[in-house]
C-alpha cells in the first residue's frame, strides 16, 4: 500500500498521487515547538522585563521549556520515511529550503536554554556538590548524585556575591537573546507552511506571525496548567507530611500563593490570545475579501467541511469560551484549569486545521481528501502516524520534565538572588 | 628548530595536499559529467487533440520505471474532462487511467459514479499529465538536504540514496506529480525517462503512445520538430500562475483543465 492511502479518502477529482502525506505528527510538531517557545517567552518575562509576579513560574517554565525541546524533534523523526537519514538535514543542509535552517536554529536555541538553565541553577549545583562532598560514607546513589552535580558545576565553584551578580547578568542576557531565537524557532515553523505556494490555505506571509502568537498562547497555557497540577500534588504531599512535621507551610498558604501566580500569568495569556485571534481573523477576512482563484474551494472547506473543527472547536471552545472564563472576575483554580485546557485544545485544533485542513482539498481545486486518524495501529506506519504516535509525543515531555525535576528542582530551591 | 629547506619541503607537501582534493571535487561534479551540454534542454509536447485515453503511456511508464503495477501512484497519468451543455465540468482519472477509460461514467471517488447522457455532453477530451521539469522548480527549492536537483539539461532528478522522505517536495509541487515510492520509500517523480533519453532513446510513454500525442525534443535545437511546434504553434502550459516555468507544453489546452 502506498504511503498515505490508509488514512486518505478521496472525493471528486483528486490527482492520482495526492494523499494526506503530512499527518498527525506534523500537527504535533508545531504544537510542541510552540509550547517550547511559549514556555521560554513566559520565563523571559521575569528575567528580562522583571515582571516580579512571574518569578516562581519563570523557573518552572524554563525547565519545562528544556524538557519540551527534545520532544519537538520526535514528531519530525516519526514522520520521516527515512528516519535514519534525518541527520542529513544537519550535515548537508540545502539552504533554499526552510527546513534546512532547522539544525542551526534548533541547536542555537537548545544551547541558549541549556546555558540559561545552567546560570540559574549554578548556585544550587555548587551547594549540592559541596554538601555531598562533605558527607562521609556516601551511599551509591549519593555518590552518583555527587559526581553528577560535580560535573554540572563545570568546575565553577565561585559563589561570591560578585560571581552571583555575573550569573544574574548572564541569565538576563541569555533570556533576552532567547526571545528572538524562540520566536524564530517557531516563526520558521510557520514559514515552512506559509511559503508553500502550491498550497492555497498555507500560503500567507501572516503564517509565521500567527504561529508565534499562538505558540506563546499555548506555552503559557500549558505552563499554568502544569504549574497548577504540580502545586496540587505538592499540597497533597505537604498535607501528608505535615502530620509529623508541623513546621512545613500550610496548604492554605500555598493556595493563596498559587492563585496569585495563576491570575497574574493569565493576564499575559489573554493578551497574547487577543493578538493571535486578531491575526487569524485578519487572515480569514482577507482571503474572503480578495477571493482569488482558490477561494471557492477554500470557502467550501472552511465554512463547510471543516466548520465544526474551525468554528466550534478552535474559535468557539478553544478561544471564545476560555477568553470569557479568564476575563470573568474572581478567577478560581478550577476555572483556570478548565480555561487553560480549552486554550490548549484551541491551539491544537488550530494546528490541526492548518496542517490537515491544508490537505483537505486537492491541488486541482476540484476535489477533496478526508483524513481518518488511525486509532488502533496494525503496523508501524499506522502506529507512528496515528493516535498512539501522537500520544507518545504528547506524554514524552511530562516524563522528561519529571526526570529533569530530579536534577533541577523547580520548587524547593534556595533563592538565587 | 626546523631548517629552511625542511620547512619549504613541508610547505610544498601541504599546499599540494590541500589543492588536490579541491581539484578532485570539481572533477566529480555530477551535472558537469552527465548533462553539461550547453546545447541541450529537454522539452515535452502533449497534443491533447490526439489523445484517446487508452492509457498505454501509463502502463509503459509503470513497467519501465518499476513503479509497482497495482500501487495507486504513478509518474504519469491521463485525465478525462467532460463539459456538459449547462457548463458544468466533470473530471476523473481512475487509477491514473492505467487501464484506460473503460467506464463511461465519471468516477466521483468513494465508490460513486456520475452518468452523463450523450446529448448532455458539450465537449469531452483527455489530458495526459507528467512532471513539468520546471525552470523554477519549487520541489528543488524546498528539499532540505538537496536530494532533488535540476540538471542543466532541464530535468529534475531525485537521489534515492539521499532523500530523507520528509514529503516537503510533494507538498511544494502544484501539479501533484510527486509521491513516495512504495518500495524505496523516498520521493519519486517522472524524469522524462532520464535513463533512456540520455542514451538517445525516447521516453517510454512517448514510444508507447500509438497516436503521437506525446513528443519529446530538444529546445536548443531550432530544427527539432517539438521546438518548432512550441515556437510557432499556439501552445499552453499548466498552472502558469505559480511561476514555476514549466517545460511541458500542451496543444489544445482548454480552460477547464486543472
Amino acid at each position: 500500500m502506498v504511503h498515505g492511502e490508509v488514512w486518505t479518502i478521496k472525493e471528486l477529482f483528486v490527482y492520482p498521487n495526492e494523499y494526506i502525506y503530512w499527518t498527525v505528527q506534523i500537527v504535533m510538531y508545531p504544537f510542541m515547538t510552540g509550547l517550547v517557545a511559549g514556555a521560554f517567552v513566559l520565563s523571559s518575562l521575569y528575567h528580562v522585563f522583571g515582571v516580579k509576579q512571574l518569578k516562581e513560574i519563570s523557573r518552572f517554565s524554563l525547565v519545562f521549556s528544556f524538557a519540551l525541546l527534545p520532544v519537538a524533534l520526535l514528531p519530525l523523526l516519526l514522520h520521516l520515511q527515512q528516519p535514519l537519514r534525518g541527520i542529513e538535514v544537519m550535515l548537508t543542509p540545502h539552504f533554499t529550503s526552510a527546513i534546512a535552517a532547522f539544525g542551526i536554529v534548533f541547536s542555537v536555541y537548545g544551547l541558549i536554554v541549556a546555558s540559561e538553565l545552567w546560570f540559574v541553577y549554578r548556585r544550587y549545583f555548587v551547594e549540592t556538590a559541596l554538601a555531598l562532598r562533605e558527607k562521609a560514607g556516601r551511599s551509591l546513589a549519593e555518590n552518583i548524585r555527587y559526581r553528577l552535580y560535580r560535573l554540572l558545576t563545570l568546575g565553577a565553584y565561585d559563589l561570591s556575591e560578585q560571581a552571583q551578580e555575573l550569573d544574574d547578568k548572564a541569565v538576563k542576557i541569555l533570556a533576552g537573546a532567547g526571545i528572538p531565537v524562540a520566536c524564530f524557532l517557531h516563526g520558521y515553523a510557520g514559514f515552512i507552511f506559509g511559503s508553500v505556494k502550491a498550497n492555497a490555505l498555507w500560503m500567507t506571509p501572516l503564517m509565521p506571525v500567527i504561529f508565534i502568537c499562538s505558540a506563546v498562547v499555548s506555552g503559557i497555557a500549558l505552563c499554568i496548567l502544569t504549574y497548577i497540577v504540580t502545586m496540587e500534588i505538592r499540597k497533597l504531599i505537604v498535607a501528608w507530611r505535615r502530620k509529623p512535621l508541623p513546621v512545613l507551610p500550610l496548604s492554605e498558604e500555598l493556595k493563596s500563593a498559587e492563585i496569585q501566580v495563576v491570575t497574574m500569568t493569565t493576564r499575559y495569556l489573554v493578551m497574547f490570545m487577543v493578538l493571535a485571534i486578531t491575526l487569524e481573523l485578519l487572515d480569514l477576512i482577507f482571503r474572503g475579501y480578495t477571493a482569488v482563484k482558490s477561494w471557492d474551494i477554500l470557502r467550501s472547506v472552511i465554512y463547510g467541511r471543516d466548520f465544526f473543527n474551525i468554528f466550534v472547536l478552535q474559535y468557539g471552545l478553544g478561544n471564545l469560551v476560555p477568553f470569557v472564563l479568564l476575563l470573568l472576575p474572581r478567577l478560581t483554580i478550577r476555572r483556570a484549569i478548565l480555561a487553560t485546557t480549552l486554550v490548549l485544545l484551541g491551539v491544537f485544533m488550530m494546528r490541526w486545521n492548518v496542517v490537515i485542513g491544508g490537505q483537505a482539498f486537492s491541488s486541482s481545486f476540484a476535489g477533496y481528501m478526508h483524513y481518518q486518524l488511525p486509532i488502533v495501529p496494525h503496523d508501524w506506519e499506522t502506529f507512528r502516524e496515528g493516535l498512539c504516535g501522537a500520544l507518545m509525543v504528547g506524554v514524552a515531555p511530562f516524563i522528561l520534565f519529571w526526570l529533569l525535576c530530579k536534577i533541577f528542582p523547580v520548587f524547593d530551591c534556595p533563592e538565587s538572588e | 628548530m626546523m631548517k629552511r629547506r625542511e620547512f619549504l619541503k613541508h610547505a610544498i607537501t601541504v599546499v599540494a595536499g590541500l589543492s588536490l582534493p579541491l581539484a578532485a571535487l570539481r572533477i566529480v561534479q555530477p551535472e558537469r559529467l552527465f548533462a553539461g551540454q550547453e546545447d541541450l534542454r529537454w522539452i515535452f509536447l502533449v497534443d491533447t487533440h490526439k489523445c484517446v485515453g487508452c492509457g498505454f503511456c501509463v502502463r509503459a511508464c509503470k513497467i519501465e520505471n518499476e513503479i509497482p503495477y497495482d500501487a495507486n501512484v504513478t509518474r504519469t497519468w491521463v485525465e478525462r474532462y467532460v463539459v456538459t451543455t449547462d457548463g458544468e465540468t466533470f473530471a476523473d482519472t481512475p487509477i491514473g487511467a492505467r487501464d484506460g477509460f473503460t467506464d463511461r461514467r465519471i468516477d466521483l471517488g468513494e465508490g460513486k459514479f456520475k452518468e452523463i447522457k450523450d446529448e448532455e455532453i458539450e465537449k469531452a477530451f483527455f489530458v495526459p499529465k507528467l512532471c513539468n521539469q520546471c525552470d523554477n522548480p519549487p520541489c528543488v527549492q524546498v528539499c532540505p538536504v538537496g536530494a532533488t536537483y535540476r540538471v542543466p539539461d532541464g530535468v529534475v532528478l531525485v537521489d534515492r540514496d539521499w532523500c530523507i522522505g520528509c514529503g516537503y517536495c510533494i507538498m511544494g509541487c502544484p501539479y501533484g506529480v510527486r509521491f513516495f515510492h512504495p518500495v524505496y520509500r523516498v520521493a519519486e517523480k517522472c524524469n522524462f525517462c532520464y535513463h533512456r533519453i540520455t542514451k538517445g532513446l525516447k521516453a517510454a510513454c512517448v514510444d508507447a503512445c500509438p497516436f503521437g500525442a506525446r513528443l519529446i525534443g530538444n529546445a536548443r535545437d531550432p530544427n527539432d520538430p517539438v521546438t518548432k511546434t512550441v515556437l510557432a504553434g499556439r501552445v499552453g502550459v499548466l498552472k502558469d500562475e505559480y511561476g514555476t516555468k514549466p517545460w511541458v507544453y500542451y496543444l489544445g489546452l482548454s480552460k477547464e483543465v486543472r
